[in-house]
């Protein structure tokens, strides 16, 4: 027989270019960056519009074109190579460094806001573009926190373009982040309307069902004022269960909610880092609880406030607000939420913090068809699905044992199944029947020839 | 109290063990010179890529050992005293044992090429291999890989991943023709090309040169071809690692004899995983040896039941196998030959973009399914397997294909294409996909 020419469609060598390309990409973000930590000192006010630019501008357009290479280099499929000897991914000390400028921009945007306000006023004409109203710091973090979604979202889409559900989810998320926090929240205000998140409700957004809150939509706003006190309520008491029953948490978690969205996008290069084992799990399970008991006796106490016309409790429940808003809404959601992902992961908020991530799990545990499913008896026990699960769940534990993953901290992100180099792991809404698929560990044995 | 002792940790050996603690209070005591904790042998690629850390390829926490007591030796075995029931440590320290199961996995091949122990030149299976393959990798641009299997491409994308060029030299007409049919392989070795490897197919190794250094610095191969390198990894395959039997009384061939019950020819000695050859399979083929995960977890499995009283014949059941070529994901059930027998047909589909395929081997009489490949789309192994064992028509398993597939949600389907091209191959044919029912998902209990 004479010898078969194979001939690839395309094949992927080395090629200088692409790191030029991605080399250039890298000097216009660093540029960008440059001139954004230029403009902390005031530089930008003679010409907003230009410094704009050469901040914002640049950082964006650098990092898009640093992102692209990757398309050409190499073959779609699973590429983690080499991020457990990246200094920036593996807790290195360019990480480290990162967490810890992560972490002081929190503590500024919260606590000394002067130190930004030169950064506050930089976004002043893109506010008032959208918002006809110069720019405040939340609207600061607002955009930053919009760009960091929508750039890194990017990212996640080239690396994950062989995966539909990991395309169409990121696509999610950034849409609900640009759409639902971002531009109609703005678009509220330039028509004079209460400034509103139709994505977050409680007790995630905790004030949207504070007495206070649901007061002054509706005195201000009116119907709209109404219509938002119902959608969170709705939200909160309707869509929770019932999304959570056909589709587990994944709905909000992991394709609506900001939090997650960022999680999903910037905190990609950093999932490996949450701790899987059983002692942070059971850290994980005390400290979200308390969390939501935390919410639900403010939010009683709040209520019973108001109710009594602030006779019966004083300036107690008050207190429980402030400090509530304190410790869990600032220090925990923002500081360790987020300036810690390159020390603890992308999901240190949502999985030992958010409330309605508890509820969620709740129902996701207890009245849910979702599983995560395993297929039969092809699990090599490699660790993949463990170590990129961002919600530190041990997955190979259950798929080891050919036993279906019901969590109630899972997000369901779908990475287990897309790590897994040997297909068993798999995202699906049965059935509630058979659900809690618990192998007897004695009859496990043979399971390969019974019959 | 009786005590158990092991020879391994690797998934056979702690399989048993972890199999025989859930049964019984039995003392248990695992020794191994390798590591003193199990890992995932399938894994170790990943460590060398930087995907995760030898930590995270240990399926268990250190601590699951003491509070399962059972105890890890973390030392080499150099003799087995049957007669007095003992095995002797390096250390010349000795361990008594009631029970004995050996279970020290395989051994890299070496087919006596010249120059095959030089320095840079290594296969891969073990830790030390690893360690010894980042010492060999440091600061290289070129290496050769010889042999064309399982092992082999693994090593090839490792290498690959730290930027190493690499030239992957098979000796059969394509990648691992041997046991994979002639479309199969072409798919597999196109997708190798793509990666920009330099794949040799056709093509021997004669020997291994070394420069000035004294460190591997080029390959001839039997085109007398010269390809410059500074690795070679040498992948042929793996035999039974038997060195501590064979100087005892049990009874080795190229492993250790075993019958279906795991036992030796010395009472109260077992044997599982990679290191035995199974006397019952037909002598001289390729089914007296077992060397998969899988098959080493089924032996541990096993072997627990009888070893805690309950004699359990090992069955091999349905075969099934799986792998990852580079990004394409791999799974064989049943029995596919590398050429068509003649009492079998072989269907066929790839998907445009050949990175796709399914192979179904039906008998020519009945009909009745006997094996599958299938190549970038997942499929329920429960569903397979019970089709595989219940005879299925070909006619069957095409028109249920759907409630069988595992791929993700909001992933292309193909099984409508698939019948497509069965019914254009077959005249008269005309088969129509069946909705897939939600059945597939409560039969999916296991017991």
């Amino acid at each position: 027989m004479t010898p078969v020419q194979i001939q690839p469609f395309k094949i992927y060598k080395y090629n200088p270019k692409l790191e030029i390309i991605r080399r250039s990409g890298l000097g216009i973000a660093l540029t960008g960056i440059f001139f954004l930590l230029l403009c902390l000192t005031g530089t930008a006010k003679i010409t907003p519009e230009l410094f704009l630019f050469l901040s914002f501008g640049l950082a964006v357009t650098g990092a898009i074109i640093y992102s692209l290479p990757a398309i050409w280099e190499s073959p779609a499929g699973i590429k983690n190579n080499r991020i457990f000897f990246n200094s920036f991914t593996s807790k290195g000390m360019i990480g480290w460094a990162a967490g810890i400028i992560i972490t002081s921009f929190y503590v500024s945007l919260y606590w000394f806001p002067s130190f930004i306000e030169n950064w506050i006023r930089l976004v002043d004409p893109l506010s008032y573009f959208l918002r006809n109203e110069k720019a405040d710091r939340w609207f600061l973090y607002g955009t930053f926190y919009t760009l960091a979604i929508l750039i890194m979202g990017l990212k996640m889409i080239i690396k994950y373009r062989h995966n539909r559900y990991q395309l169409i989810r990121t696509l999610s998320v950034m849409f609900f982040q640009l759409g639902f926090a971002y531009l109609i929240p703005a678009l509220l205000i330039m028509f004079n309307k209460p400034e509103h998140y139709f994505s977050y409700f409680w007790p995630l957004k905790y004030q949207y069902l504070f007495p206070s809150d649901i007061n002054y939509l509706t005195h201000t706003a009116g119907a709209l004022g109404y219509f938002m006190v119902f959608w969170g309520a709705a939200m909160t008491f309707i869509a929770v269960p019932v999304l959570s029953y056909f589709f587990g948490k994944r709905w909000y978690c992991s394709w609506v909610c900001g939090c997650g969205g960022l999680a999903e996008t910037a905190g990609d290069p950093f999932r490996h880092l949450s701790d899987n084992s059983l002692k942070a799990w059971r850290i994980e399970r005390w400290s979200i609880h308390s969390v939501l008991v935390f919410v639900v006796v403010t939010t009683a106490l709040l209520w019973t406030n108001s109710a009594s016309g602030g006779k019966v409790l004083g300036e107690l429940s008050q207190t429980f607000s402030s400090v509530y808003g304190f410790i869990i809404g600032a220090v925990f959601s923002g500081i360790v939420g987020v300036g810690f992902y390159p020390v603890m992961g992308s999901r240190v908020w949502c999985r030992f913090g958010c409330p309605l991530a508890a509820v969620l799990g709740f129902f996701q545990k207890f009245k849910s068809r979702f599983r995560i499913t395993t297929n039969g008896g092809q699990c090599i026990s490699c660790g993949n699905c463990s170590t990129y699960c961002e919600m530190g769940i041990d997955v190979r534990a259950y798929a080891q044992r050919r036993q279906n993953i019901i969590r109630s901290s899972c997000v369901g992100c779908g990475i287990c199944a897309a790590v897994c180099p040997r297909g068993v792991l798999k995202l699906e809404n049965g059935t509630e029947e058979g659900r809690y698929n618990v192998v007897p560990d004695d009859e496990l044995v043979l399971i390969n020839s019974q019959n | 109290m009786e005590h158990l002792v092991i020879i391994g940790n690797g998934i056979a050996g702690i399989t048993t063990a972890r199999r025989v603690r859930k049964m019984s209070d039995m003392k248990i005591t695992v020794i191994s010179a390798e590591t003193k904790y199990f890992f995932s042998r399938t894994a170790l690629m990943y460590v060398y890529m930087g995907h995760m850390r030898f930590n995270d390829i240990k399926p268990y926490e250190d601590w699951f050992w003491e509070k399962n007591r059972i105890e890890l030796i973390y030392a080499l075995v150099t003799s087995i005293d049957t007669d007095n029931k003992k095995v002797k440590l390096a250390d010349n320290s000795e361990i008594s044992y009631d029970k004995l199961v050996i279970a020290t996995g395989s051994k890299t091949n070496k087919f006596g090429w010249k120059g095959e122990y030089l320095p840079g030149v290594q296969g891969f299976y073990s830790l030390q291999d690893l360690e010894l393959l980042e010492e060999n990798t440091k600061n290289i641009s070129q290496a050769v890989i010889v042999g064309g299997g399982l092992i082999g491409i693994e090593l090839a994308e490792m290498l690959h991943s730290r930027n190493i060029y690499v030239t992957f030299l098979v000796r059969e007409e394509f990648y691992w023709n041997n046991i994979l049919p002639r479309e199969d392989s072409i798919l597999i070795s196109r997708h190798i090309l793509e990666h920009g490897f330099d794949l040799k197919l056709n093509v021997q190794l004669k020997e291994i040169l070394a420069g000035e250094n004294g460190r591997v610095k080029s390959v001839i191969t039997d085109k007398g071809e010269e390809i410059k390198c500074q690795f070679v990894g040498l992948t042929p395959g793996v035999h039974p690692n038997i060195d501590v039997v064979k100087n005892s009384k049990v009874e080795t061939n190229r492993g250790v004899l075993v019958n279906e019950y795991f036992e030796t020819n010395i009472p109260d000695v077992y044997a599982a995983g990679d290191c035995v050859e199974l006397k019952f399979a037909e002598p001289g083929s390729r089914f007296r040896f077992e060397q998969l995960w899988y098959t080493g977890k089924m032996h541990g499995e096993t072997l627990a039941q009888t070893l805690c009283g309950k004699r359990t014949k090992y069955e091999r059941g349905v075969w099934f196998n799986s792998a990852k070529f580079l990004n394409i994901e791999y799974q064989t059930y049943g029995f596919v030959s590398a050429k068509p027998k003649d009492d079998e047909t072989h269907f066929y589909w790839e998907h445009p973009s050949a990175k796709k395929a399914v192979r179904f081997v039906y008998k020519n009489d009945d009909h009745s399914v006997i094996g599958m490949n299938t190549y970038g789309i997942r499929y329920r192994h429960e569903i397979f397997e019970k089709w595989i064992k219940e005879k299925k028509r070909i006619e069957f398993v095409l028109e249920h294909l759907t409630e069988a597939n595992f791929d993700p949600e909001f992933y292309e389907k193909h099984e409508k294409e698939i019948l497509k091209k069965f019914n254009n191959d077959n005249d008269g044919a005309d088969l129509k996909l069946k909705s897939a029912t939600k059945l597939s998902l409560s039969e999916k209990k296991i017991i």
